[in-house]
């Protein structure tokens, strides 16, 4: 099961062009390489992977990735991890492909952003996601 | 892309502390006191975990006699919405290259 009770960013766009071709894009290494970032990605599920970018900071530029689901040409899902375990996030990016009229319409959810360490969410009576609530609201009234 | 910013998430990753805060939020401007019977440990906790919320910007103390009252700084969460902010346009820039790709690529 993925995790939806966390922050998700969503970006959401329609192409001009047919799902199995997006699917192309999103899947082999070398076209996601032009697009994303330099990667060993196989759209095998288990199968683990990196993404390379500079290094800022404490952080060495490599995400952690793990193929979750891959249904071509509809829905892929993997596991996106930055820094260590215990400080770093550990997210799920999930791909949704619709066929449209005039050709795809493309959802990137990278979901359960959770900031802060694995052993203090696991422990918490005052859940992550119930924090955000209430943040949510407060960011709401600044603006 | 980065990871966290602190002090703002070491002072969240702390459950009695976002309790803290939250309270601080809700039911506006409260002496250690008046913290301290409702969270569960001891003053000098209460006052460490203000002292690392105060840090990170997120409450702001004020003397008043012989007691110190804390009022929440929700200003301070700011960064949080803003470190969502950088995966979004991230992922906003990655589209139109991808797009751009699509344009180029074959059937």
């Amino acid at each position: 099961m993925i995790e939806t009770e966390t922050r998700s960013v969503v970006v959401e766009r329609d192409l001009a062009h047919p799902p199995e071709k997006v699917w192309r894009a999103l899947t082999i290494s070398e076209l996601m390489a032009e697009w994303m970032l330099p990667n060993d990605f196989q759209p095998t599920v288990g199968q683990k992977f990196s993404l390379r970018t500079q290094p800022v900071g404490g952080w060495d530029g490599v995400v952690a990735g793990e193929v979750l689901e891959v249904e071509p040409p509809a829905r892929l899902a993997y596991r996106w991890g930055v820094g260590d375990a215990a400080t770093g996030i550990n997210t799920v990016v999930i791909w949704t492909l619709t066929a449209t009229r005039t050709g795809t319409h493309l959802r990137m959810e990278q979901t359960g952003f959770r900031p802060e360490q694995e052993r203090n969410y696991q422990g918490a009576k005052y859940g992550w996601s119930k924090f955000f609530g209430g943040l949510e609201q407060v960011l709401r009234r600044i603006d | 892309m980065r990871t966290n910013p602190d002090p703002l998430f070491t002072a969240l990753a702390d459950p009695t502390r976002r309790t803290l805060l939250e309270r601080l939020i809700r039911d506006g401007e409260q002496t250690v006191h008046a913290l301290t019977a409702r969270a569960g440990v001891s003053q000098p906790a209460v006052s460490k975990h203000l002292a690392v919320l105060k840090q990170a910007g997120l409450v702001r103390p004020r003397r008043h006699g012989r007691e110190t009252h804390y009022r929440a700084e929700p200003k301070g969460l700011k960064p949080l919405a803003d470190w969502m902010g950088h995966y979004t346009a991230f992922w906003e820039e990655r589209f139109d290259r991808l797009e751009n790709l699509l344009d180029r690529m074959d059937q």
